[in-house]
C-alpha cells in the first residue's frame, strides 16, 4: 500500500499549496475584498433612493442565507424557523427601541443573545436525536413564534406591525439614510463573510464538514458532534437575529407576515439554489433572493413557480447550486492555458 | 362536566382531529416509503379542497368530493412519476428538499390556474344541523367523523390483509428482500404517493365546507396534521388516528375554553413538547437513535 502511497502523495503535493478544503470553498481573502469593494461603490451607481436602500436589503438577506447555508450546508442540519429568528431579532431590537427607548445598537447586541438562546432551547433536546429532528422542532417553532408576533398585540402590535422603531445613529449621524445604511449593512454583512472563511477554513470547519457527511465517522474522528452542531445552530440563529435587527432599523416597521413559516421555506430554497456547503451559496443566493422579484414585478406571480421549479432542479440535478455552477466554469477556464 | 358546550367542543374537536388523522396518514406513508417529510401534503389537502369546488357547479356535492379526490391521487402518482422517481436512490433529507420544491410549484400552478379567492360548498348534507345532548353539531362533522373511521378501517384491512397492502409493507420494511420475491420498490413508491395524495385530498374536499379553503391554506393543515402523526409516532397508521384525534380536541377545547389567539400555536407546542419528551411519539417503537 506504501508503495502506491508515495506518488500519489507527492503528485498530490505538487498541484497546490493550500490545503484541500480551503481551496474546494473557494474563499480567497482577495475575491471577497475585491468583492466587498466593488459593492461599496452601489450607492454611487444607484440612481434612486430605492435601489440604494434595495442594497442594504441584499446585506440583510445575505445575512439570513449565509447564516443557513452554514447550519445545512456546513453542519447538515435543517432549519425551518429562520424567518422566525429573523423576526425574533426584529422585534427584540425595534421593542427594546420604540417602546423601551433603548439605543438601536443595544438591540442590535441584544437579538442574537436572545435568538442564540432560543436556539439552544430548541437544539438540545432535538439535536441529540438521529436524523431530522431539528428541522421537524424549528418548523414548529416558527409557527409558535408567528403566532406569538401577531397575538402579543400589546407588545408586538400585532396583525399591524410594530410602528416608530427609530434608525441608526452613529456620533449624531442619520444612519437611517439609504446610503449610510448601506455602509452599516456592507459592513456587517462584509464581517460575517470573514467569519464564515476563517470560520471553514479552520480545523472547526473542518469538523463541520466531516459531521455533515457522516457524524458517526465525525465523531470517530473525534469531532464533539453535539457540541459542534449546538454551536452552529445558535450562531446560525444568531446571525438571523442581527439580521433581523438591521431590518428593523432599516424599516422602522416590523410586521409578522415577513417573518411566517413560509418565508423560512423560501430561505431554504434560496440557500440550496445558491450553493449548499460552498462558500459563495449564501451571497449567490441571497443576491437571486433580492433581484428576482423586481425582475419579476410584471409577472408577480409566476415568481412562485420558478422558485419551486428551481428548488427540484437544483436539489435534484445541481447540489452544488448557482456556486457550484460558477466553480466548475472558473476551473475550466483556469486549466486553459 | 357533561353540558352542552362540552360536547360540541368535543364533536367539533373531533371532527377536526378526523382529517388531521387522515392527512397525518399520508405522511407516515410516504415517509415509511422513501424516509422523506413530504412537503406537497398539506398541498394535496388544498387541492381536494379547490378541485371540489370547481366541480361542484356541474355536479352533486359527494360526486365533486369524489372526483377531487381521484383527481388528487392522479396529482400524486405524477408528482411521482415527474419528480421523485429519477431522484429515488437519493438521501431521505434530499428528497424532503426536494418535495419543498414540489409544494411549491404544486401550490403555485393552483394559484396560476384557480386563482386566490377562498372557495366553499355545502356540506354533504347540505348546512343541516344535529342536536346531541343539547349541543349544535353540523351535519358535516359527522360525515367526517364517519368517513374518517371507514376510512382507517378499510386502511387497516388494505395494510394487514390484502395481497397489494403486504407487498407495500414488505417493500418499505426492506426494499431489496422485497425486490427478491418481486415487489417493486419503484413502484411502491409510485403507490405510496397515489395512496397519500388520494387521503389527503379526501381530507381537503371534506374539510372546505367547514372552513373553507383557498390556494395558501394548505401549509398549515399539513403541518398540524404532521405534529399529529408525530404525536402518534411517525410511521405508525393507529398512531395517526389517535394523534390526529388527540390534537383535534386538545386544540378545539383550547380554542373554546382558553384562547383563540393563540390556538394555532398549540398543535406545534405539542410537536416541540412532543420532540423534547418521546420523539417516537405515543405508539411509535422506541428506535430513535441519539448521537
Amino acid at each position: 500500500m506504501g508503495y502506491w502511497a508515495v506518488p500519489m502523495l507527492s503528485k498530490f503535493k505538487g498541484r497546490s499549496k493550500t490545503p484541500a478544503v480551503a481551496r474546494s470553498a473557494g474563499a480567497s481573502l482577495r475575491v471577497l475584498g475585491l468583492t466587498w469593494l466593488i459593492l461599496a461603490v452601489w450607492p454611487l451607481l444607484a440612481p434612486n433612493d430605492y435601489l440604494v436602500s434595495l442594497g442594504g436589503t441584499f446585506f440583510i438577506n445575505l445575512l439570513l442565507v449565509l447564516s443557513l447555508n452554514l447550519l445545512v450546508g456546513y453542519a447538515g442540519q435543517v432549519s425551518l424557523a429562520h424567518a422566525g429568528f429573523f423576526g425574533l431579532g426584529a422585534y427584540t431590537s425595534g421593542v427594546l427601541s420604540a417602546s423601551l427607548g433603548w439605543s438601536p445598537w443595544a438591540g442590535l447586541a441584544a437579538a442574537p443573545v436572545l435568538c442564540a438562546l432560543v436556539a439552544l432551547f430548541v437544539g438540545i433536546p432535538t439535536l441529540r436525536l438521529r436524523g431530522h429532528y431539528l428541522a421537524m422542532a424549528t418548523l414548529g417553532l416558527n409557527a409558535i413564534l408567528s403566532v406569538l408576533f401577531v397575538g402579543l398585540v400589546g407588545i408586538t402590535g400585532g396583525p399591524n406591525g410594530l410602528i416608530g422603531v427609530p434608525s441608526f445613529t452613529l456620533a449624531g449621524w442619520d444612519l437611517g439614510v439609504p446610503a449610510a445604511f448601506f455602509f452599516l449593512a456592507w459592513t456587517v454583512a462584509g464581517l460575517a463573510m470573514l467569519g464564515l472563511r476563517n470560520l471553514v477554513q479552520a480545523r472547526a470547519g473542518r469538523g463541520l464538514r466531516a459531521l455533515a457527511a457522516s457524524d458517526i465517522a465525525a465523531a470517530c474522528m473525534g469531532v464533539p458532534v453535539l457540541r459542534y452542531k449546538l454551536t452552529v445552530f445558535a450562531l446560525s440563529a444568531a446571525l438571523a437575529g442581527v439580521a433581523g435587527s438591521l431590518y428593523v432599523h432599516q424599516n422602522n416597521y416590523a410586521s409578522p407576515e415577513t417573518f411566517s413559516f413560509f418565508n423560512s421555506v423560501l430561505l431554504l430554497v434560496m440557500a440550496a439554489i445558491g450553493g449548499l456547503g460552498r462558500y459563495w451559496g449564501g451571497f449567490l443566493g441571497a443576491l437571486l433572493f433580492t433581484a428576482l422579484p423586481e425582475l419579476m414585478r410584471s409577472i408577480h406571480d409566476a415568481e412562485l413557480l420558478v422558485f419551486g421549479v428551481a428548488m427540484i432542479v437544483v436539489v435534484g440535478y445541481l447540489p452544488a447550486g448557482l456556486a457550484g455552477l460558477l466553480d466548475n466554469r472558473i476551473k475550466r477556464r483556469g486549466g486553459q492555458p | 362536566m357533561l353540558d352542552a358546550q362540552f360536547i360540541q367542543l368535543l364533536l367539533a374537536g373531533l371532527g377536526t382531529g378526523g382529517i388531521y388523522a387522515m392527512i397525518a396518514v399520508g405522511f407516515n406513508i410516504i415517509f415509511k416509503s422513501t424516509g422523506a417529510l413530504n412537503f406537497a401534503q398539506g398541498e394535496w389537502v388544498m387541492m381536494g379542497g379547490l378541485f371540489a369546488a370547481v366541480a361542484v357547479s356541474e355536479m352533486p356535492v359527494w360526486q365533486a368530493c369524489l372526483l377531487a379526490t381521484a383527481a388528487v391521487t392522479l396529482v400524486g402518482w405524477l408528482s411521482d412519476r415527474i419528480v421523485i422517481r429519477p431522484l429515488r436512490n437519493h438521501a431521505p433529507l434530499t428528497l424532503t428538499l426536494v418535495s419543498v420544491g414540489l409544494a411549491i410549484a404544486s401550490k403555485s400552478l393552483v394559484m396560476l390556474t384557480l386563482g386566490k379567492n377562498p372557495q366553499g360548498y355545502p356540506g354533504l348534507s347540505g348546512a343541516r344541523k344535529f342536536e346531541v345532548l343539547g349541543a349544535h353539531v353540523d351535519a358535516q362533522t359527522l360525515w367526517i367523523l364517519a368517513i374518517t373511521v371507514v376510512l382507517m378501517l378499510l386502511t387497516h384491512v388494505f395494510f394487514a390483509h390484502t395481497r397489494y397492502g403486504t407487498a407495500l409493507r414488505a417493500a418499505c420494511a426492506n426494499p431489496e428482500a422485497a425486490a427478491l420475491v418481486g415487489i417493486s420498490h419503484r413502484g411502491a413508491i409510485a403507490a405510496s404517493f397515489a395512496l397519500a395524495a388520494l387521503y389527503g385530498g379526501l381530507a381537503g374536499a371534506i374539510i372546505t365546507p367547514m372552513t373553507l379553503m383557498s390556494y395558501d391554506s394548505g401549509a398549515m393543515l399539513g403541518f398540524k396534521a404532521f405534529s399529529a402523526a408525530m404525536l402518534g409516532g411517525l410511521g405508525n397508521l393507529y398512531g395517526a388516528l389517535l394523534g390526529g384525534l388527540l390534537l383535534g380536541v386538545l386544540e378545539t377545547s383550547i380554542g373554546g375554553y382558553l384562547t383563540t389567539q393563540f390556538k394555532d400555536g398549540v398543535a406545534f407546542l405539542v410537536l416541540l413538547l412532543i420532540l423534547t419528551v418521546r420523539p417516537h411519539g405515543i405508539l411509535g417503537r422506541p428506535d430513535v437513535v441519539k448521537v
